[in-house]
């Protein structure tokens, strides 16, 4: 199975789940967690269940194309299931099964994990997933996003579509992925991992990213303030790639970092409560029950 | 009829780390739970794996036994008035209590009288009350981290997914939230499928052992053991011990099978410690040992399932640890390409604390405060001591310890072979995080242990100047366990050294650096703080609390002069001239405890008893100061408890309150010298006889 059929195949799975199938979103950004589909559709009450490619960023991760299992660019699989559903496991196996993957003639694990984005002011709980000693998906129950609760508790389902590939194509480097007949992984990204390396680590200039990170957190707040979310969040995404930049540049001092870090997750807390005010304004919409959502909005209010 | 019980709590994966305290919980709520509503039973055993929490209740009584419950009410006097009518009061207590005023009883209780409701309770029958039993027992569980699902509220560990609960064969019908009791299970994940019906709680075990769960965690933990150590076998070696690590693989299955992996021999040439980290840490393999106590290059993995397809899970976990060895290797290779002395520079940009400064400037400090330390109790020698601590945090820039932090110190000591630094350096640089948790090793070079103590005392005096004192459970920055390695360090070697002086030092060391605690205040409180640990250590050696309390009342700034006075006065408590000692030290304290003066005019003494205590204690009084001066405290005691003649003589011949003003000051004062000199050991007013 090829890298593409991979990908569509989970498609085509979660789609038949009743999820949405989405586009990468066009901003850089370091996991699809940050992708708005998730980080803002994750909060409030309204139910979404949707699925995506994430093309992800980590420019410390580049390792100038030498590293079979490195990467400062790699693509996540991100699935989204708000409110989680009872049987989210077995949806999840199956979609291991649906790849080729039978359970039974592996080790399948799900082994403790939490996860936290300090810049996002998000945590919750759940599980890294092993096959037979590996990581291949990252198993999350939203507890908190922007720092409001989340409720309900959305799961997110986040594959690792490299390593999975690598494990069905029994590859020992990335770089060896067949992306479709005759056309390996390295043909596609092995020149962009070597540019990026060189760009991040040698190239990227400290003095115009720290301005730029000054403009586009400027820019975010005055947007928020406009109650336009989603404009001001792209530009939350742009100050949190800028600041990663900045760090593999090392132009990042220890002591700076944790005032960078609260300044990127000030904005993200800023509007996530912008996105909430603007959906309970809306009549949250995408409640498709009638009398649920009425009876959500005059709770509220009596609140 | 007695009955059994069973409730099993179905989860998703449970954190390993939790299960343990679940366990043991689950039963301590049910014998509470059934306690508390009268239900009695034979015995209680809970179980679980990573899907389950279950709970067996062997010979449970079918029925609470009858009780006689008495309700208070009103007191009588409000109850009734003064015809001895019943008043609305009275009346409305009887009402609320469904009974006739008249059946109503006055009782005393503390003296007053009041009126009571005196109810025979039928008890009910188990079945009824078990609902409300079984709803408790699991909302009282309790975990170090819960969450929510779903649209629900009920926090849990990990997602609740089904509850099996019967009594014998009957189901109970419990609910939480949207999962309803019922008397089914589930069992193992990939070897079995779909519900299993139980038709009692000997089915349920049988179930489960044909649906390949394993529920006993200690048969579970043994089986892993055995299996672990036949697969070593069969390899020709032995698995590392490593409990902790059994206890969490027990935890992550429910099926074990163990497997032998293997890597190419050419990863042996990194650090042993490395490899096993790896294995341990990442992969959870016991790494496996020839008869040489050498490294193999193999592992020993557990499936969570059977034999079947093993061959597929043996060559995936080869291949993941592959990987991962194949990154160690990159990062040995990489940190070998320059010298040691090469990452220091990088320390610059690690943070110690944001207050306190990067690693750098501790670097600098440790390298002021070791060379003060050695200075003070005669160890290694100053250039030594800068190289060490120049030294100590390099390997915290490593890739190696980027991607292994705990370890810290032990790639610093290879490091440092590598690049040729002396033997001495090279271990210290090791021995300075020792000891790393408690029972731990402790250093064994001088170097090690003056940087060791550096390396504490910096963190101990900066992190109090800035207030970041431990209380209660916390201590974020481990600052007791620091505290304790200072008293055994010191304490082992038996070092002499003013402590006090090194923490000024220390804090003089954080000169640039706004603090929040001035610097007397900062010494006494770290003094406090090691000496309470030393307290706490004493105590673990056996040493009885009222002698180290009588010996910590005389303050040192020397700990290990503080331990000899307590070794001192442990000799002295078993020494026959203990009761002579305390007969001295006793009769004279009592009558001068309040009298401050111990100056004796001894020109106003008459009676010859006085003269003589007074003659006896000037001889020996110089040698008891040179006894105490050269630490020979039990040679001080001796000739102290040498008094008891005279003293008993004392007592039996004058009154020491005597109407003569200058007479009782003498006497008085004669009392307190002897008293004081005794002082100076231990304060022996504290010591139980």
């Amino acid at each position: 199975m090829n890298f593409q059929e991979i990908i569509l195949r989970l498609q085509n799975y979660w789609g038949k789940q009743g999820c949405i199938i989405l586009q990468p979103y066009d901003v850089e950004k370091g996991a699809g967690t940050m992708n708005p589909a998730t980080f803002l559709r994750a909060l409030g009450p309204e139910p979404w269940k949707v699925a995506y490619v994430e093309p992800s960023r980590r420019p410390t991760d580049g390792r100038y194309g030498e590293n079979p299992n490195r990467l400062q660019h790699y693509y996540q699989y991100q699935v989204i299931l708000k409110p989680s559903p009872d049987n989210v496991i077995e949806l999840y196996l199956d979609s291991l099964r649906d790849l080729g993957i039978e359970p039974d003639k592996h080790d399948i694990r799900l082994v403790e994990d939490n996860w936290e984005s300090p810049t996002l002011g998000a945590w919750g709980l759940g599980w890294e997933v092993w096959l037979d000693g590996m990581e291949i998906t990252q198993f999350t129950y939203f507890q908190q996003c922007g720092g409001f609760d989340c409720f309900p508790v959305c799961a997110e389902i986040t594959y690792g579509l490299e390593r999975i590939a690598m494990y069905i194509q029994n590859r020992e480097s990335v770089f060896d992925i067949e992306w479709v007949d005759g056309i390996s992984y390295a043909d596609v990204h092995h020149q962009t991992e070597v540019d990026y390396s060189h760009y991040n680590f040698e190239v990227a200039a400290v003095n115009t990213l720290s301005t730029m990170f000054n403009l586009c957190e400027e820019e975010a707040q005055k947007i928020a303030a406009r109650h336009l979310p989603q404009p001001a969040y792209d530009y939350v995404l742009k100050c949190s790639h800028l600041f990663n930049l900045l760090d593999a540049r090392g132009a990042i001092s220890v002591t700076e970092r944790t005032g960078y870090i609260a300044r990127v997750r000030n904005l993200a807390r800023l509007v996530a409560g912008e996105y909430l005010e603007q959906r309970k304004r809306l009549g949250y919409p995408l409640i498709k029950d009638e009398e649920l959502r009425k009876t959500l909005i005059i709770d509220e209010e009596v609140l | 009829m007695a009955r059994d019980l069973l409730l099993e709590i179905g989860v998703e994966e449970m954190p390993s780390a939790f299960m343990g305290r679940a366990i043991a919980d689950l039963k301590a709520n049910a014998q509470k739970q059934l306690d508390d509503a009268r239900l009695s039973y034979k015995e209680i055993r809970s179980y679980g794996t990573p899907r389950r929490l279950t709970l067996w209740v062997q010979g449970l009584e079918e029925k609470q036994p009858d009780a006689l419950l008495e309700i208070r009410g009103p007191k009588k006097s409000i109850a009734f008035d003064q015809e001895g009518n019943p008043t609305k009061a009275g009346l409305g207590f009887a009402r609320s209590q469904k009974v006739d005023f008249n059946n109503l009883e006055v009782r005393e209780v503390g003296g007053v009288e009041y009126i009571f409701v005196i109810r025979k309770e039928k008890g009910n029958a188990s079945t009824a009350i078990l609902p409300k039993v079984l709803l408790d027992i699991i909302n009282s569980l309790t975990f170090p981290k819960s969450m929510r699902w779903g649209y629900y509220h009920t926090r849990f560990a990990r997602p609740l997914r089904w509850l099996l609960a019967i009594l014998d064969s009957e189901k109970i019908d419990i609910r939480v939230e949207n999962i309803k009791s019922t008397n089914e299970t589930y069992g193992h994940r990939f070897l079995s499928s779909g519900a299993l019906p139980v038709k009692d709680v000997q089915h349920y075990f049988q179930v489960l052992r044909e649906n390949y769960v394993i529920l006993d965690q200690e048969a579970r933990k043994e089986l892993i053991r055995k299996q672990v150590l036949d697969v070593a076998d069969a390899a020709g070696g032995h698995p590392m011990e490593n409990e902790d690590l059994l206890e969490e693989i027990n935890y992550l299955l429910e099926y074990p099978t163990a497997f032998y992996g293997q890597f190419s021999p050419s990863y042996l040439e990194v650090p042993p410690e490395v490899l096993t980290t790896s294995m341990i840490e990442h992969q959870r393999y016991f790494p496996v040992f020839d008869n040489q106590g050498n490294l193999m290059s193999g592992f020993i993995g557990v499936r969570n399932g059977t034999d079947y397809s093993l061959d597929t899970v043996r060559a995936g976990n080869e291949r993941v640890l592959k990987a991962r060895l194949e990154d160690a290797l990159f990062f040995w290779n990489e940190d070998n390409r320059k010298p040691l002395v090469d990452m220091v520079n990088g320390l610059k940009e690690v943070l110690f604390h944001e207050r306190l400064g990067s690693i750098m400037d501790k670097v600098e400090r440790l390298q002021t405060l070791a060379v003060a330390i050695g200075e003070a109790c005669s160890l290694s020698d100053a250039a030594t001591l800068k190289r060490t601590a120049l030294l100590c945090k390099a390997d915290l820039v490593s890739s190696m310890v980027y991607e292994f932090p705990e370890l810290q110190g032990i790639m610093g000591r290879y490091y440092a072979i590598k690049s040729g630094e002396k033997t001495e350096v090279s271990q210290a640089i090791f021995e300075h995080y020792l000891p790393r948790s408690a029972g731990d090793i402790l250093p064994t070079t001088e170097s090690g242990k003056v940087l060791s103590l550096a390396e504490k005392i910096d963190n101990l005096t900066g992190c109090f100047a800035i207030g970041l004192k431990p209380s209660g459970s916390q201590d974020p920055y481990a600052l007791r366990r620091q505290a304790m390695g200072i008293v055994h360090i010191i304490l082992d070697s038996g070092l002499s050294l003013d402590l006090a002086a090194l923490v000024g030092k220390a804090y003089d060391n954080f000169a640039d650096i706004q603090t929040d605690s001035n610097r007397k205040d900062t010494i006494s409180e770290v003094m406090e703080f090691i000496v309470q640990r030393m307290r706490g250590v004493l105590l673990e050696r056996g040493y009885s609390y009222d002698l180290i309390d009588a010996a910590l009342a005389v303050p040192s700034n020397d700990i290990t002069d503080i331990s000899n006075r307590i070794k001192a006065l442990q000799d002295l408590r078993q020494s026959e001239i203990f009761d002579d000692f305390m007969v001295v030290y006793n009769r004279c304290h009592n009558l001068s405890k309040k009298w401050q003066d111990d100056s004796i005019n001894t020109q106003v003494l008459v009676d010859e008893s006085e003269i003589n205590l007074n003659r006896s204690f000037n001889l020996i009084k110089y040698d008891v100061y040179r006894s105490i001066n050269a630490g020979d405290y039990l040679g001080a005691c001796k000739m102290l408890a040498g008094l008891r003649p005279e003293v008993d003589d004392f007592f039996n011949a004058v009154m020491v309150m005597v109407d003569d003003a200058e007479l009782k000051a003498a006497r008085l004062g004669l009392l307190k010298a002897i008293a004081n000199l005794c002082n100076f050991i231990a304060d022996f007013s504290k010591i139980v006889v």
